[in-house]
């Protein structure tokens, strides 16, 4: 175990060095001194780097190997998106400088803006929210002022479907809407009965992914779009799964008023080891005065910021996260309107090939075809064998894969998400599905060897419920 | 250019070997009727030389100062080399959020470390893997502490504007009520905060040091807070806590702030880090990831995301907040950056901003007209009046490639909110001083 940072920590050790101050001491006041210590470690650059390049070996990326975590779209991050968002003329950008001075950055957003609008079918949008479910927050509050704006007061629900991400409920609860959860069909359909029978006119908006959680693209979308808009409501899209529809469908054409965008899944940008992220929000304009203030406004022929008039105003500190935008961008200019087509349906071909190719092996609890991703339902297989969708994902880490997303959604019991995405070449499929199937027949040979798993790993399986019970959650230095 | 690997003829054997003919054989759920039916109207996919050069255009049209007397909320320090070459390691950058904690150790730990750095840094007892961003970390603090019969912030009028800002989005969306305290002098009006304090109060938020630079009375605030059986959130400057005293220090429950001065660039205001800390008792009223220490069968040290049941994706519309993503990548960056400044690098930051900007300070004041704002103690921040006409100022200052400090307006009074750091000079500080004694002739 390499230890931490802390316990390599000597007395004296120096790693920075700062100029010459060159101008006098000066004591802060008795009264607002510091008093106690502050133990930051004190190391040489070499061991600092040994440390940190020694943790980058225990960590596991896109970089690393295939990783097909449902529901998160661990696309290849491109090199030179990396690169862009280096360049000196955005890092080195203070964020209050004067409007003439930022002409780049603006024009930057303002681009990214267009194509994201142009890809979604929506008519404005923010880039500020730093996340996807920071984005559902933002869209969430738009919808408030909006149904404030219009005097519907009594507009209290918020509809989501039980397969939703567990962001969406929680968002709509911070902008205080009551969530009424709806059943969906055995297809893992949204059951337009129990949709018809939740509206009303206290309805506010519904929440809904569409390819859905089971990876299914809802036929029924339009019908649905119907049965909100008719009761008065909106339709708030959850963009974690557009990379299965980009330049074959929009959320704007199916119905929808507001949106957000996950750069950092469906856009390419790193997800860095949980952010940062960046998750634009798009809507129609009945919304767009409520956006988060500021927005980028090209004013003849000139960058501005502006306000929109009944802004909800701001949702984090100035502008987003910038350099998260300039990769996305980059990664559109790369791929161009034609990249972005094919990206989508690759993402789709390679899910199906998966889905197809371990169907004979595990359940598939919804018939295909999937769009970007699919579940794979292991509670046959725990009945026969004690075998559990935890067990398979650990027996998968010994393989050299990252497994994929387990126990979500949660109306599956037992399962595993794949999505496969489109960067992926089909050795890289083949192999998988080749240590997928080795590991379910390990599951009735020698089901021990997966209960013991993983065992390739620097450690093997934690123990949550102590860290639960008696956390330790900092360094102890006494 | 195409990130895609499949040939054309692969795709092809990949449809055969599922009975399909083409790719729309797998995309009929699709209604015709929500169909694009066109192709997007985006440019054509352009060369990895033609991208970077068109996005070097775009980072050129952007002026880049040589000199940096701007602060408020963004804030120019010195990185050392080694922070970007390691938070770049691809293993890093390209892993998603610790899920699988076996083969996520390096991640893991790292955050641990991240946390414990900051409770060191701010006194606290426990903190989480990180959240958005300064200001957001304050409206989560907020929400944070709000409780059936105390549904009341009470917020200082003296923070940041954009904190202020982001913290009135989240009270309007939750319909919770939020009273701001007026300033006096530059600080937080004492009295009119113990007016505003009563038993519906959840908390009080204030900056320290504040949006004007200057350091309050926070002893008295947190007192007169805890009187009123309410809990007093801290936003801090974190490089400032390696000399002035902590939020612990000061009886503050929550400890929150902008964690960009740790080894973060400007970067036109993001990616940043809100960094979010507090006292044991509350450990369980923290939004976001927190890593916890345990072990494996083997007795081996290991690191896993802990105390989850908080969480959205478990409790769904119960959960405290629905924010699942720390920044995990800036918060590895501010972790090497603390290792890297270090005990002692740390502290000597901390000092040269504040006798620098000491030094500027009285440098500045010394031209005509350009006095102190308010009287107090001030770190690195401090607010003058501005005799002539601030845009024509900074104009003059920019042709010297110098950002010169904020300009803003009190009360219809033209000022100047001025930050140095460590990275500005005393010669800086000369040239600079050389140009208000020209403007003001």
């Amino acid at each position: 175990m390499s230890g931490l940072i802390f316990e390599k920590s000597k007395t004296g050790r120096r790693c920075s060095s700062l100029p010459d101050c060159g101008v006098d001491f000066y004591a802060v006041p008795d009264e607002f001194k510091r008093k106690t210590s502050m133990n930051l470690p004190e190391i040489a650059e070499v061991d600092l780097v040994r440390h940190y390049t020694n943790l980058s070996r225990r960590a596991y990326g896109v970089d690393n190997g295939f990783y097909p975590l449902g529901s998160c779209t661990m696309k290849y991050n491109p090199k030179i998106n990396e690169d862009t968002a280096a360049l000196k003329g955005f890092t080195n950008i203070h964020p209050l400088q004067d409007i003439k001075t930022i002409k780049g950055c603006l024009e930057a957003m303002d681009i990214l803006s267009g194509y994201l609008c142009e890809i979604t079918g929506m008519d404005a949008i923010t880039l500020q929210p730093a996340a996807g479910a920071h984005g559902e927050f933002t869209g969430l509050s738009m919808i408030k002022a909006y149904l404030l704006d219009k005097g519907e007061t009594q507009r209290s629900k918020l509809i989501v479907p039980d397969s939703a991400h567990g962001t969406n409920p929680a968002s709509a609860a911070m902008a205080d809407f009551d969530v009424i959860n709806i059943p969906s069909t055995a297809e893992g359909m949204v059951d337009l009965a129990e949709l018809e029978k939740a509206v009303g006119d206290d309805t506010a908006a519904l929440m809904l992914t569409n390819p859905n959680t089971v990876g299914m693209f809802d036929k029924n979308i339009g019908k649905i779009a119907e049965i909100v808009h008719k009761a008065g409501g909106l339709l708030y899209y959850d963009g974690a799964n557009m990379n299965a529809i980009m330049g074959i469908t929009r959320p704007g054409d199916m119905g929808f008023d507001v949106m957000h965008i996950n750069l950092h899944k469906t856009f390419s940008t790193p997800h860095g080891g949980g952010g940062p992220g960046s998750g634009p929000v798009a809507c129609k304009a009945k919304l767009q005065p409520f956006l988060p203030k500021p927005v980028v406004k090209l004013d003849d022929g000139k960058y501005t910021f502006a306000e929109p008039e009944k802004s909800i105003g701001m949702v984090r500190s100035f502008y987003g996260n910038f350099l998260v935008c300039v990769r996305a961008l980059a990664y559109i200019m790369s791929i161009g309107a034609e990249g972005i087509r094919e990206a989508s349906e690759n993402a789709v071909l390679n899910a199906n090939y998966m889905m197809e190719m371990l169907k004979g092996t595990y359940d598939v609890p919804f018939e295909g075809p999937c769009m970007h991703e699919f579940v794979l339902s292991l509670e046959s297989l725990k009945k026969q064998t004690g075998i559990t969708a935890s067990d398979i994902a650990k027996g998968l880490v010994d393989k050299g894969i990252h497994p994929p997303t387990m126990y979500f959604p949660l109306i599956v019991h037992e399962a595993l998400m794949l999505e496969p995405t489109e960067t992926e070449s089909r050795e890289t499929l083949d192999s998988a599905i080749t240590a997928f199937k080795e590991v379910y027949t390990i599951a009735f040979e020698n089901p021990q060897a997966l209960h013991d798993a993983p065992l390739s790993t620097p450690v093997g399986r934690p123990d949550e419920t102590t860290a639960v019970r008696n956390p330790v959650l900092r360094f102890d230095f006494s | 250019m195409s990130y895609v690997p499949n040939t054309p003829a692969e795709r092809e054997e990949m449809l055969l070997a599922m009975g399909k003919v083409c790719v729309e054989d797998l995309l009929v759920s699709i209604p015709q009727a929500v169909r694009l039916g066109r192709k997007l109207d985006i440019p054509a996919a352009k060369s990895e030389i033609q991208v970077m050069d068109e996005l070097e255009t775009m980072a050129e049209k952007n002026k880049v100062f040589k000199t940096c007397f701007r602060g408020a909320g963004a804030y120019r320090h010195f990185i050392p080399s080694v922070v970007r070459h390691l938070a770049n390691r691809a293993e890093f950058v390209t892993a998603y959020t610790p899920y699988q904690a076996e083969m996520s150790q390096g991640v893991l730990q790292a955050i641990f470390e991240y946390q414990t750095m900051i409770c060191e840094i701010t006194g606290m007892d426990v903190s989480n893997a990180g959240v958005y961003d300064g200001a957001q970390a304050a409206a989560e603090a907020i929400s944070m502490f709000k409780e059936r019969k105390r549904l009341k912030a009470v917020v200082s009028g003296a923070v940041k504007p954009m904190t202020l800002e982001v913290i009135k989005t989240y009270c309007a969306a939750a319909g919770s009520e939020l009273v701001i305290i007026p300033v006096k002098n530059g600080k937080t009006d004492i009295d009119a905060l113990s007016a505003a304090l009563d038993d519906t109060t959840a908390c009080v938020y204030m900056e320290q040091p504040n949006f004007f630079g200057l350091v309050e009375d926070a002893e008295k605030i947190a007192g007169m807070t805890h009187s009123a059986g309410a809990k007093l959130i801290m936003g801090c400057y974190p490089t400032s806590l390696a000399v002035l005293k902590t939020p612990a220090e000061h009886g503050a429950d929550a400890a929150v702030g902008e964690a960009q001065p740790l080894g973060l660039p400007l970067s036109f205001g993001g990616p940043y880090l809100g960094f979010m800390a507090l006292m044991k008792a509350d450990t369980r009223r923290l939004p976001g990831r927190i890593v916890g220490q345990t072990a494996d069968k083997a007795g081996r040290t290991a690191y896993v995301l802990t105390l989850q049941a908080r969480e959205q994706h478990i409790r769904r519309e119960k959960a405290c907040s629905s924010i699942c993503s720390n920044e995990a990548l800036c918060a590895l960056t501010a972790t090497i950056y603390c290792a890297a400044m270090g005990k002692e690098g740390l502290r000597e930051v901390a000092e040269q901003c504040l006798a620098k900007a000491h030094y500027a300070a009285e440098q500045i004041t010394s031209v005509k007209g350009f006095n102190f704002t308010h009287d107090g103690f001030f770190f690195n921040e401090f607010v003058t009046d501005c005799p002539v006409e601030p845009e024509a100022l900074m104009a003059k200052l920019a042709e010297n490639n110098m950002l010169g400090g904020l300009p803003f307006k009190e009360k219809d009074k033209n000022r100047i909110l001025w930050c140095v750091t460590e990275l500005n000079t005393k010669a800086e500080i000369y040239n600079l001083v050389n140009i208000l004694k020209e403007a003001v002739k």
